[in-house]
C-alpha cells in the first residue's frame, strides 16, 4: 500500500511517500493512523492531532471509519485551503 | 430598458425570449479542468467557450488572486497530483448537472505565487445570466473545501505558515448542500 502525505503532514512525517504493509488487523483508517503512528517520532507528531488530519482512499476523501479494503493509495493531509 | 435586440442573457420571456437554437449537439457537457503552475488567460478562455456558440446567454467568471496580507511575499500551493484533477472534474459534473449549463472552464494554479497573482479561474456559462452565476458561486465554494490544495505563506522576513481551513468556507460550501440527499 502506498502511503502520501502532504503539506503539514509530510513536513512532521518527514517524507511525501512511502509504501507500508500493514498488518491484516488494520483494516480501517482509522486503525491505519494508528500503525502507522508508531513508526517514527515524525509519524507520532504528524497524527498527534487526528482530529486535523483528513484522509483520501484511491484519491477519494475518506472518513475515519471508511475500509481499506482495495486501498492502493492512501493519503494524509491537513483540511484543504485551495481556491 | 432593453433594446429589442438585447439577447444578452436576461431571460425576457414570452415573445422577447431570444430564438436561436444552439449550434453544438445537445448533450452532456464537458468541462474543461486544467491544474497548472502557468497563468491562465481569462479573455481566451472566455472566447474558448463561446466559440462557435449562438445559444450562449451568460458567461460568470470568477478569477481569485494572491492578496498580500500581513506582509504576505508569495503564498506556495501544493496540490495531489490525480487526485486534484479527479476531485475538480467530479466538482464541475456536479454543476452540469445540477444547472443547465453549455459550457464549463476550471483552472486552479499550483506553486509559487506573488501578491497580485492569478490563482484560479471559473468559467460559466449558460442561456441564462441565473444558471450561470449561481454556477460559477457554486463551484468556487466547493473548489476551497474540496480540492485538494494546501496554502503556505511566505514573508518578507523568511517566516513561513500553513493557511487554516476557515469555517466560513465551510459554511459557503454548505449552503449547496441538496436537501434529502
Amino acid at each position: 500500500m502506498r502511503v502520501l502525505y502532504f503539506a503539514w503532514v509530510r513536513q512532521k512525517v518527514g517524507v511525501a511517500e512511502e509504501d507500508v504493509s500493514p498488518p491484516p488487523e488494520v483494516r480501517d483508517v482509522a486503525g491505519l493512523v494508528a500503525w502507522l503512528a508508531a513508526r517514527s517520532p515524525g509519524h507520532a507528531a504528524a497524527f498527534a492531532q487526528a482530529r486535523q488530519i483528513r484522509a483520501a482512499v484511491n484519491q477519494e476523501f475518506a472518513t475515519p471509519d471508511a475500509s481499506l479494503a482495495g486501498a492502493e493509495e492512501v493519503a494524509f493531509f491537513p483540511p484543504v485551503t485551495g481556491g | 430598458m432593453s433594446a429589442p435586440d438585447d439577447h444578452s442573457g436576461e431571460d425576457h420571456g414570452g415573445l422577447n425570449r431570444p430564438r436561436q437554437v444552439a449550434s453544438a449537439p445537445e448533450g452532456r457537457v464537458v468541462p474543461t479542468v486544467r491544474v497548472q503552475e502557468a497563468p491562465f488567460d481569462l479573455a481566451a478562455e472566455s472566447a474558448a467557450l463561446v466559440a462557435g456558440r449562438v445559444d450562449v446567454g451568460g458567461l460568470a467568471s470568477f478569477v481569485g488572486l494572491c492578496r498580500a496580507d500581513d506582509g504576505l511575499a508569495a503564498l506556495v500551493l501544493e496540490h495531489y497530483p490525480g487526485m486534484t484533477e479527479r476531485a475538480i472534474a467530479g466538482i464541475a459534473a456536479e454543476a452540469c448537472a445540477r444547472w443547465p449549463l453549455t459550457g464549463c472552464t476550471v483552472i486552479h494554479r499550483h506553486g509559487r505565487l506573488e501578491p497580485g497573482a492569478p490563482i484560479v479561474l471559473v468559467l460559466t456559462a449558460s442561456s441564462h445570466r441565473a444558471a450561470a452565476l449561481e454556477s460559477c458561486a457554486f463551484l468556487i465554494d466547493w473548489l476551497k473545501t474540496r480540492a485538494p490544495f494546501w496554502k503556505r505563506e511566505e514573508f518578507a522576513g523568511g517566516a513561513e505558515r500553513w493557511v487554516e481551513a476557515k469555517a466560513e468556507d465551510d459554511a459557503a460550501a454548505a449552503r449547496w448542500e441538496m436537501r434529502g440527499a
